[in-house]
């Protein structure tokens, strides 16, 4: 198959193109999300994106907590954002980290004016915002300006067998175009994680990875109570037929095809070293993976599943792709992508791949992913430790 | 990863159109996976090697879902299971060739 060399994206003040084109009203914390939801509710066309955290967080977590907030403003999916916080100080920080791209963005601060009279004045500038957007037209931009984050989940044998295999050969043939990669799941490599240090493309790459799953792995020996089945794997998964974490681990591996990473990533921190794949440090639950790639500038992502995981995000549309025909015959709205062939051998992985490049492109220019349509906008905050 | 490699090379073969009930990744591992619906009691399987394209047969013991493991050999306790060439965990009931493996049999030597 010829790979199309454009897709139909937003450009935006700072170079990146977007999917989407989404306003929106973003808080700091947790007792502001009911002012944020009541300005999208009074807002039509933006959508607000209510979290459990933000007060009284301190030191690593804290920063996680502000590089979360402003790569999501960031994010070239975004057209403009309001920002509204209890206080002015950490608000107006977000606001700040967010105005360097360059897009129209406004923090509003709770205190001393209440909930009503905020979301008054924060209703005017969305108001102004969206309408603002809703100007914009999608434009051809080159296909490198896909940035793809992949993130599997609720996964069984077939994902290790097919729908990850697809998503690695999505990847063999997208990278040499340009495009910007991402896999996680630091805990879910545990087993496969000799092999896969050895697909750093540089040595510093290969201990970087090894250091940081090395202090996951510690911090799973150290608060685990038993040996963690039903938890990784999942209920799901067993019920699909992974049996220990090791065997998970190896399918899940398949995802990054024969790709080598240039860069480990912390949580939500933006790759800088150009094209090509990174790793980064994310917890294996969907919602908080997805929420940190999103964070870090990935502006699509692919999500294979084998049991049917039906997470979605309120700014990265996510493709879903499963091989399990039991899930595509139970759950089929929640599946962009269909590869349940490749067990019957009706399908090749190289078709499988075509199909998965087109389906993601689809998108790209505008489609509504499943997720999307269904209305999921799983938005979940990373929390390292205890608040202060 | 060599195996992938494989895989793709033998994929984008004209395809074997003949029905496969089980699916094996590499040709070291003991385990293969169920790829129809369910395989009952006493079944003649057909499995199909990924890693070489190579058919072998297996009859089942045990009733096996989709997805689920199947004991290419007979294991014993202490055994390593291995799955795309490589070690997934260790036998902790000794299984029969054509028996069910999961975690009934199986567990993690990691956690």
């Amino acid at each position: 198959m010829e790979i199309p060399k454009s897709f139909l994206g937003y450009k935006r003040e700072n170079g990146r193109a977007g999917t989407r084109n989404h306003v929106i009203i973003l808080p700091v914390d947790d007792i502001s999300n009911a002012c944020a939801e009541a300005v999208a509710n009074n807002i039509k066309g933006t959508i607000a994106l209510p979290h459990s955290y933000g007060r009284l967080q301190f030191g690593a977590d804290l920063e996680l907590h502000f590089r979360t907030m402003i790569g999501t403003g960031c994010n070239p999916n975004v057209a403009a954002v309001i920002v509204i916080g209890i206080e002015p100080k950490w608000t107006k920080k977000i606001v700040d980290g967010i105005a360097k791209t360059g897009k129209p963005v406004e923090g509003f601060h709770i205190e001393r004016t209440g909930d009503i009279g905020t979301t008054m004045k924060a209703s005017k500038k969305a108001q102004e915002f969206v309408m603002w957007a809703s100007e914009k037209q999608r434009e051809e931009c080159p296909l490198s300006d896909l940035w793809i984050s992949v993130k599997c989940g609720e996964s069984d044998t077939t994902s290790g067998l097919a729908a990850n295999p697809t998503v690695g050969n999505l990847m063999d043939k997208l990278e040499p175009l340009g495009v910007h990669l991402c896999f996680g799941e630091t805990s879910e490599l545990t087993g496969a994680e000799q092999v896969c240090a050895t697909r750093g493309a540089t040595k510093e790459a290969s201990e970087k990875f090894m250091k940081t799953w090395s202090s996951y792995n510690d911090f799973i020996l150290k608060e685990a109570t038993d040996d963690l089945s039903e938890s990784q794997p999942t209920a799901g998964n067993i019920a699909g037929g992974l049996t220990t974490i090791e065997e998970k681990a190896f399918g899940n591996f398949q995802k990054i095809g024969n790709c080598k990473f240039i860069d480990v990533l912390e949580p939500a921190e933006e790759p800088t070293k150009g094209k090509g794949l990174y790793f980064m440090d994310t917890s294996s639950a969907a919602a908080e993976c997805v929420t940190l790639q999103a964070a870090a500038g990935f502006n699509i992502h692919l999500f294979p599943t084998g049991q049917g995981n039906i997470v979605g995000n309120p700014i990265e549309p996510v493709v879903k792709l499963t091989a399990n025909p039991l899930t595509v015959k139970g759950m089929g709205e929640h599946i962009d992508c269909d590869v349940s062939k490749i067990l019957s051998r009706e399908m090749n992985l190289s078709e499988a791949g075509d199909e998965l490049i087109k389906t993601t492109l689809k998108v790209a220019n505008g489609r509504l992913t499943c997720a999307e349509a269904l209305g999921h906008k799983e938005f979940v905050m990373t929390k390292l430790y205890r608040s202060a | 990863m060599r195996l992938i490699y494989k895989f793709l090379r033998i994929s984008n073969k004209q395809i074997d159109t003949m029905a496969t009930d089980i699916i094996i990744h590499d040709k070291k591992d003991n385990v293969g996976v169920v790829v129809i619906e369910k395989i009952t009691p006493k079944q003649d399987c057909a499995c199909w090697i990924m890693e070489d394209d190579s058919s072998t047969n297996i009859q089942s013991v045990d009733e096996i879902p989709l997805g689920h493991k199947i004991a290419m050999v007979d294991l014993k306790e202490g055994d390593t299971i291995l799955k795309y060439g490589h070690d997934i965990g260790k036998v902790v009931k000794s299984i029969k060739k054509g028996e069910h493996v999961h975690v009934h049999n199986v567990k993690t030597k990691k956690w």
